[in-house]
């Protein structure tokens, strides 16, 4: 039994970057767009959207990480179009964000039938765990380059919006488009840029999801990541590098269920597997309180204001 | 910052047009160059509307503009500051959630595209070193009271080399004080031929101790202007409303009762961070009575007034009305007629978007002759009585239909007020009224106040301007850091104890 929970523990670590990653991703993405000052709801469609395009791409072309880029691509356009339906007068980003992410699952399900039998080429991924001779390890520790391409982001962001002119004109946008205004910024044009870029974020994250883990296209690939990922943006207080770990506590979270079965423990199967929606769920509940307003919220989000 | 005097500006002819309201007509204005120039008119006279042409905010009908007799376009705030004029509005325009050192640089005409924080908090320093006002530079500006953000926003437009500095309204948010300081620090500036200074304030006292010239508008024109030395108060008053102007008594009952009418108990609060600022505060105020409350402002009148108005929950006490426990429904408010007429009333308690009409109907519209029957809403009746409304209490344009949030500051004041003390009143909140009206409005308006004590009201008078206080109330209790540490008799109070207090300096 011993060597048991020693091997959940591993599976869990393991599970949390296999899962974590794609919540790195999408959460990164809607950080970016929401510190401009828009909501994009729409990142569950670019997600699937995204997933879709990665794998047709790499079943055509034979090369996954040109998959890759084409999934974000997708996504950026995807997000361009969304913030471009949001800089209309009285167009309300959430709205658009639910028409969006109905638009970018549909289209996705439409133009991906004929992928979902084919089998694409894999992301290659790297061993870290050569050293070891424990399988379990082994196995915990192949991790895909997009993870560790996913942390230099978060931390590139972090520091982009800190101590660049870019940055600072994002959160400017985000914090008041009045003030923005005055000082002569393109609001408009910034938050298309910034929902555009999330929106390419959000699409590799799709790509990872048929690429690597699962590993499949089919219509239930997705279980609601881009929509969780405004949640994980709220805890992790729209900073990039907390984006990080609050990606891996959800991943980590979704993990428990899936290594619990495999050493044998299959009571509250369900449970398990639903503590991402539960987490979320609660994430929402304490941080909504009529009494308080957030600390670090952007102040332009439709939703505080 | 460029050697050589900053240059004089001329407006000729502005005519400046709303749909059907003229708001400026034909106006010519002139500030010369390093004079300290005062802009006076009152509610709705036309004022933030020609500084919004000079600004390139707005675009004029008609006229010009010009520096040093060469005639200039300035399309938009950005033209203006290529010329150097900069202007720090009526509200704020810094950004809360960023530092100082964030604000100032964000307002850079050219970013480098990284941002060497270091050299440019050292450049900031070195340039404040030469300004007689320091800000902490790396202080978050949401953390900073009113009269420091106010010099955040005058540094921006310095650092920014601005040789024409604009201020509507500038001290309207700052303590006597903090005004005095601010306003003595730029008359310097003037006098050292750094800078021209156009300030717009309602506060004549200003205008006496620091400017050199003065102009006048009137229902949008021209009316005169001259040297502040050869003026007296009384003449630019009578210069402003166009007549004599005279500071009528009030007349004030004998208190014959002593009901209590509101009576709070241990109220507790907390602030939008959940940081607790209001901490006990116990308070009886009798029929007929007002009660100011004096403090500097951040103690927690705030949000005392916002618990009392329904728009925030207390995290403990009580309070009572008429000896009933009291939650402000709509059914009680209705039923101990208690009112209230909180700070910044647009944002407050309008809906800017709704018209005149809809928002005075705020308070009845669900009752007749508003609403046939408790549910069908009659636009002519709400017409109706919002023509009634604004005949009375001189609401300026008179026009119903339009947009509250078009009407100058002072008038949606005067909107708010006419639908809190329209109909009978037991219990009125009342904070900060008198901020950014002219003076005949804030006369009006204190008379209306102590004419609904006299009826019996019972009054909690918030107010960061101790004179109005002590001048309104009965009874002046001075708050602070969220609790109730003084309570004297208004007439004959000693002004230096309640200042301490205030402060926190009493022992
Ligand atoms: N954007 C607008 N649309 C329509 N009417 C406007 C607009 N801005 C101002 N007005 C009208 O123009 C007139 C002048 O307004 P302005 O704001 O210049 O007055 P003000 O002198 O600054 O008054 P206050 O002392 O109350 O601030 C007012 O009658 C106001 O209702
Ligand atoms: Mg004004």
């Amino acid at each position: 039994m011993e060597a048991g929970w020693w091997g959940v523990l591993i599976a869990v670590l393991g599970g949390t970057i296999r899962i974590g990653t794609p919540f790195l991703f999408v959460s990164l993405g809607e950080c970016l767009t929401e510190k401009s000052g828009r909501i994009n709801l729409g990142l569950e469609g670019t997600l699937v959207m995204g997933a879709m395009t990665g794998y047709a791409v790499s079943l055509h072309s034979g090369s996954p990480w040109l998959g890759v880029l084409c999934a974000g691509l997708a996504g950026m356009m995807l997000g361009a179009l969304h913030s471009w339906l949001c800089s209309f007068q009285r167009v309300n980003d959430i709205a658009v964000g639910i028409a969006m992410m109905l638009f970018g699952t549909g289209l996705a399900f439409f133009l991906g039938k004929p992928y979902i039998q084919p089998s694409a080429p894999r992301l290659p991924s790297i061993d870290l765990g050569a050293w070891s001779d424990i399988p379990q390890l082994k196995a915990a520790l192949q991790i895909n380059a997009l993870f560790l391409i996913g942390i230099v982001v978060a931390i590139v962001l972090g520091w982009m919006l800190k101590n660049t002119a870019w940055g600072l004109k994002v959160r400017v946008a985000g914090e008041s488009a009045d003030a923005a205004r005055a000082l002569g910024l393109p609001v408009d044009r910034i938050r298309i840029m910034s929902t555009a870029q999330g929106g390419f974020l959000a699409g590799i994250g799709g790509s990872y999801l048929s690429l690597y883990y699962p590993f499949n296209w089919s219509e239930g690939l997705s279980s609601g990541q881009g929509l969780m990922a405004v949640a994980l943006v709220i805890f992790a207080r729209w900073q990039p590098m907390a984006c990080l770990w609050v990606s891996l506590l959800w991943g980590g979270a979704a993990a428990l269920g899936p290594s619990l079965q495999s050493v044998g423990i299959t009571g509250g199967y369900y449970i398990f597997n639903a503590i991402p929606y539960i987490m979320t769920l609660a994430v929402m509940i304490i941080t909504c309180s009529p009494r308080r307003t957030l600390v670090g919220v952007p102040h332009e989000l439709t939703v505080t204001r | 910052m460029n050697d050589g005097a900053p240059p004089d500006l001329q407006t000729l002819g502005i005519t400046k047009r709303f749909g059907p309201l003229t708001a400026l007509k034909d106006v010519n204005f002139r500030l010369r160059s390093c004079r300290f120039h005062a802009l006076l008119g009152e509610n709705g006279a036309g004022k933030s509307t020609l500084v919004k042409c000079i600004m390139g905010y707005y675009h004029p009908d008609e006229g010009t503009i010009s520096l040093d007799q060469q005639q200039v376009t300035i399309r938009s705030p950005r033209d203006a500051q290529a010329f150097g004029i900069g202007m720090v509005y009526q509200q704020f325009t810094l950004i809360p959630n960023m530092t100082v050192l964030e604000n100032l640089v964000i307002s850079k005409a050219k970013l480098t595209p990284i941002i060497n924080w270091q050299k440019e908090e050292h450049q900031l320093t070195q340039f404040m070193e030469k300004m007689p006002f320091k800000v902490p530079l790396t202080a978050r500006v949401g953390s900073l009271a009113a009269g420091e953000k106010q010099k955040v926003e005058i540094l921006k437009q310095l650092a920014l080399q601005n040789r024409i500095l604009i201020l509507d309204e500038p001290t309207s948010v700052l303590t006597p004080q903090e005004a005095d300081e601010m306003l003595g620090h730029l008359r310097a500036m003037t006098l050292g031929r750094q800078l021209s200074v156009l300030i717009i304030t309602h506060k004549l006292r200003e205008v006496a101790a620091f400017a050199d010239d003065v102009t006048v508008l009137r229902k949008g024109r021209f009316v005169g202007s001259g040297k502040v030395s050869e003026l007296k108060i009384t003449q630019m008053a009578e210069m402003m409303v166009g007549s004599e102007v005279t500071a009528k008594p009030k007349q004030r009952n004998e208190r014959l009762s002593k009901v209590p009418k509101l009576v709070l108990q241990n109220i507790r609060v907390k602030n939008d961070i959940g940081v607790e600022v209001v901490r006990g505060v116990h308070l009886t105020i009798h029929e007929g009575e007002i009660v100011g409350v004096a403090g500097v402002s951040g103690n927690g009148q705030h949000e005392l007034v916002e618990v009392l108005a329904g728009q925030r929950q207390a995290t403990a006490g009580t309070i009572h009305v008429h000896d009933q426990p009291y939650q402000p429904t709509r059914e009680k408010i209705m039923r101990h007629k208690i009112f209230c007429l909180p700070e910044e009333p647009l944002q407050n308690t309008c809906v800017g978007r709704m018209t005149v009409a809809e928002n005075l109907a705020f308070r009845n519209f669900d009752v007749e002759p508003h609403a046939v029957g408790g549910w069908l809403m009659s636009r002519p009746a709400l017409c109706r009585s919002a023509r009634g409304l604004i005949e009375r209490y001189n609401i300026k344009p008179p026009y119903p239909e339009i947009p509250i949030q078009s009407l100058s500051g002072g008038n949606v004041q005067r909107a708010v007020l006419a639908r809190e003390l329209s109909a009978d009143v037991e219990i009125l909140i009342i904070a900060n009224p008198c901020f950014g009206l002219d003076f005949l409005a804030m006369e009006e308006i204190r008379l209306q106040i102590v004419a609904a004590r006299n009826r019996g009201t019972a009054v909690l008078l918030v107010s960061e301007d101790l004179d109005e206080i002590l001048e309104l109330s009965d009874r002046t209790v001075v708050m602070f850091n969220g609790r109730l540490v003084y309570e004297t008799a208004s007439p004959g109070a000693d002004l230096a104890v309640i200042g301490r207090h205030m402060t926190g300096h009493a022992t």
